[in-house]
């Protein structure tokens, strides 16, 4: 009987580390390259893959970037903001085949100023998405795109 | 693997590290065409990047293919004196992957 009973206990306190696990992996599938958010052809679903939650527009994100773009192979963009507690920075290029750029992820200690380079293929509407505390907040602006390279 | 391909300036100023990196990478987008073969060129990019200071992560990036070719990022962390090691691990899209180390200057 005893040694049932030890069973049943090993089987619970197995149980239980499993629980655990399971719920400790999302955070560490959201570190990981989201195959479906990156492949995704259009914003609402990239965005709906890669965060899963919605995005609320805020004064505390700063998205920099053109007003025009020359080169839509080489555009400049810089994403801060003021808030605490910032865990990710994603950006979106709404016309783009596949509208995520990039997911930037900031542990702790480092800044929430994270400047790249994009590729746009015409002009589109720029998205950074920060994620702060668990929340979304998002920043947008119009990048206009010029083909022909003689500056417009 | 021979020769690393990125390119790290990283400069302290005693209480942050500013870290600008460029990966020499031509981020292929699998969206053009081989203007001889007329064939679609498959997509070639740098998948995540990864830059470690003192066993600790500082700065994680997932990549698409919409990021410039040579790659450029440009950060700041806590942190850091004049001669620490920052380790850069890459993964490109085809699954091959890198580790390079620069200094804190």
């Amino acid at each position: 009987m005893s040694m049932n009973r030890r069973s049943v206990i090993k089987v619970i306190a197995t149980g239980g580390a499993l629980i655990g696990a399971s719920v400790l992996m999302p955070r560490i599938a959201m570190a990981a390259w989201t195959t479906k958010a990156f492949e995704a052809e259009d914003q609402a679903t990239a965005m709906n893959e890669l965060l899963g939650s919605a995005v609320e527009e805020s004064a505390e994100v700063t998205l920099k970037a053109p007003d025009i773009a020359e080169n839509g192979a080489v555009v400049p963009v810089t994403i801060r903001s003021s808030m605490a507690g910032v865990e990710a920075i994603s950006v979106f290029v709404e016309h783009n085949p596949t509208p995520l750029v990039a997911e930037f992820i900031i542990p702790e200690g480092t800044d929430a100023d994270v400047s790249t380079r994009l590729r746009m293929g015409k002009t589109s509407k720029v998205t950074a998405v920060v994620k702060a505390n668990g929340k979304f907040y998002s920043a947008s602006k119009e990048v206009k795109v010029t083909i022909g390279g003689c500056g417009g | 693997m021979a020769k690393g391909i990125i390119k790290v300036k990283a400069k302290t100023s005693g209480e942050k590290t500013k870290v600008k990196l460029m990966a020499k990478h031509i981020m292929e987008s699998g969206q053009r065409k081989d203007k001889k073969t007329g064939e679609m060129i498959p997509a070639m990019f740098l998948k995540e990047l990864k830059v470690m200071h003192a066993g600790k992560d500082v700065f994680m990036a997932n990549l698409g293919t919409a990021i410039s070719k040579n790659p450029y990022f440009a950060f700041n962390f806590a942190g850091g004196t004049k001669g620490d090691e920052l380790t850069m691990t890459w993964v490109e899209s085809t699954g091959a992957t890198g580790t390079e180390i620069a200094k804190i200057k």
